[in-house]
């Protein structure tokens, strides 16, 4: 059998194995939204003076008069015919609200990723050089105290830091500047798109205001990629192979960039999998505090609205996102390490 | 290992962790606070004097006043006794409801095991914070559901463990002894099997315990959960976000720096544990 065709067979087999989690994820999400207090079609009505007909008519309009199962097998239908239902608060499809606010969310998150790798990585390799020393100390207490600050709160001293304090950083509200031009959409992406069309104040301003969001998530997922650096690296750096390269004489930096972190990367990249997941999911928090208008901060407000299809919407899509991303570290595993396939 | 062996480990542990040991005197001295907060301080946590609001920490009111004139610093100790009430009560839920379920499954296997399993496949499939987040709002926007939310979220990790912990020992020759000498499967599960799985928990016990405090604050400040005035940090730094374009710090870093110990502390005294436990998960 092929490489490609062994890894698109695995890519399968996993993705078969998921569809009954995700089975579960929308019936489970279906049933709790079902139990939230409060008369969604009460809250919709013209207003409180609204009459007992009109209430009824908007409970049959949304099909809240059938059964819980009904409901659910409707759900499922307009699920299998790609529809998420209407949100009731902005008047428009979900999915079409979700496809707006998803770039945000994601150009976020990306951001984050990269950054939180480029710190982590370096800081990783560094502490697994030298274990036990000053380095890997002070690499550990960075990453300890990265966890324990909340990014609600990392968040907005970054805020009075670099807004109110030094006044680089802008406004905290948003992704791009209100005066700047917002650019045609290519990627989704401000930044990005801001360049494709050449307007670099545009960019400058996108960028800007990413900065402080993507440092506040950066620094919350620090621990999980840097420990699992230098603790994939101290095993490596402990291998026959190592050794053998030592004693061939090659020079530190090619044994060390070259040999050992090709190797070492395979677990790091499984954890930001899962941190990249993690964090489009919880980065409700800062898009709260930045007033990022992102798909969590968009669930969080039908949340409170009790507003049902955007929060059942929002919850299938991170899943699956996670299933997606997930498959992904799996087949790029399997590219890179063809022993996993064999086993 | 015979008792005074293993005191004498532990303390050798402890003198060997410099940073342990602080943090376990840190925790002693944090619960401390919060079990005699309201005698630490001549403020009442919820008494208005709006002639002083908004003043930055001084000799008075050494973490400033908020925007009502109340002082943050009985504030925050006051949220400190409801923060970790929330996260011990959650964890201690998720832990005694994990542990049966997951050492029954790990002990029995079978059908009941294989849909457990699913469960906990699909609750792990959910973004947590927002799992949490839907739970209390369907649940209800209360204190007690805070607790509820944090515990269920917490479940698939210690059925999960306390499962892989049982399993692995379930062939072990003194259990196969223990069952020769006539007891009974439940007696097996909870008086043999689970006190051996206790120390491995108890590392995750100590680093949910942080995470369990995140996680309530968290709620709270999006508004669920905690409603004002009641202090709770998460809601001290909702209201204090105000202020921060403005330049009034101290509303957001006095509960910051609250939530911030709390977590380190808990966070390294896991850490410890596990170093004490198993030198070879060090990392």
């Amino acid at each position: 059998m092929t490489k490609s065709a062994a890894v698109l067979r695995l890519a399968g087999r996993r993705l078969a194995a998921s569809l009954p989690a995700l089975l579960g994820v929308v019936v489970f999400t279906f049933v709790l939204m079902r139990v939230l207090p409060g008369d969604p079609a009460v809250f919709f009505a013209s207003g409180p003076s609204a009459g007992q007909k009109e209430i009824e008519d908007i409970r049959h309009q949304m099909g809240l008069d059938r059964s819980i199962p009904v409901q659910l097998a409707f759900y499922l239908r307009d699920i299998g015919t790609g529809s998420l239902g209407h949100s009731m608060t902005t008047g428009q499809p979900v999915l079409k609200d979700l496809e707006e606010r998803l770039p945000a969310s994601l150009e976020l998150t990306f951001a984050a990723l990269v950054l939180a790798l480029g710190l982590a990585i370096p800081m990783g390799v560094l502490a697994a050089l030298n274990p036990g020393s000053t380095t890997d100390h002070a690499v550990r207490f960075l990453c300890t105290l990265g966890v324990c600050v909340p990014t609600f709160v990392s968040g907005l001293l970054l805020i009075y830091v670099f807004y109110y304090l030094a006044g680089i950083a802008p406004d905290p509200t948003g992704r791009i500047d209100i005066f700047a031009s917002q650019p045609p959409s290519h990627t989704g992406f401000l930044v990005i798109d801001s360049l494709i069309a050449g307007d670099f104040d545009a960019a400058r301003s996108a960028a800007s205001q990413l900065v402080l969001p993507a440092v506040t998530m950066a620094l919350f997922v620090l621990a999980p990629l840097a420990r699992m650096t230098r603790a994939s690296m101290l095993a490596v750096l402990g291998s026959d192979f190592i050794r053998t390269a030592r004693a061939m004489g090659l020079s530190r930096g090619r044994i060390v960039f070259v040999y050992a972190l090709r190797n070492a990367a395979l677990p790091v990249l499984t954890i930001a999998g899962i941190v990249f997941s993690t964090m489009l999911g919880a980065n409700v928090l800062v898009e709260k505090v930045f007033s990022w208008p992102g798909v969590a901060a968009y669930a969080l407000d039908a949340l409170l609205a009790t507003d049902y299809a955007p929060v059942q919407g929002f919850v299938l899509l991170m899943a699956v996102i996670f299933v997606f991303v997930n498959l992904l570290v799996d087949v790029l595993y399997g590219l890179a390490d063809p022993r996993v396939n064999a086993a | 290992m015979s008792a005074s062996g293993q005191t004498a480990h532990a303390l050798y542990v402890l003198r060997a962790n410099r940073i342990s040991s602080a943090a376990a005197v840190l925790a002693v001295l944090l619960v401390l606070t919060a079990v005699f907060g309201p005698m630490l301080t001549q403020y009442d946590p919820l008494a208005s004097d709006v002639a002083h609001a908004l003043q930055p920490p001084d000799a008075n009111h050494w973490a400033g006043t908020d925007q009502l004139g109340r002082d943050v610093l009985a504030r925050v100790i006051a949220a400190g006794r409801l923060d970790y009430a929330i996260a011990a009560a959650a964890v201690f839920l998720s832990f005694v409801i994990g542990a049966v379920i997951g050492g029954a499954c790990g002990f029995r296997g079978g059908a009941v095991d294989r849909w457990v399993g699913r469960i906990v496949d699909v609750l792990m499939a959910f973004p947590l914070f927002v799992l949490a987040m839907a739970l209390v709002a369907a649940l209800g926007n209360r204190v007690e559901n805070i607790v509820t939310a944090t515990a269920i979220i917490n479940l698939p990790f210690y059925i999960r463990f306390a499962r892989a912990e049982v399993a692995v020992r379930r062939q072990a020759g003194w259990v196969e002894a223990a069952s020769a000498s006539g007891n009974g499967p439940m007696r097996i599960v909870l008086g043999f099997l689970l006190p051996n799985v206790l120390p491995a928990m108890s590392v995750q016990i100590s680093l949910n315990l942080g995470w369990a405090i995140l996680n309530a604050a968290g709620l709270s400040f999006i508004g669920l959960g905690v409603h004002p005035p009641t202090p709770e940090w998460g809601i001290m730094v909702a209201e204090g976000a105000r202020f921060i374009t403005v330049g009034h710090w101290w509303l957001v870093a006095a509960p910051g720096l609250a939530l911030m110990l709390s977590v380190l502390c808990f966070n390294l005294l896991g850490d410890g544990l596990r170093d004490m436990l198993d030198p070879r998960m060090r990392t």
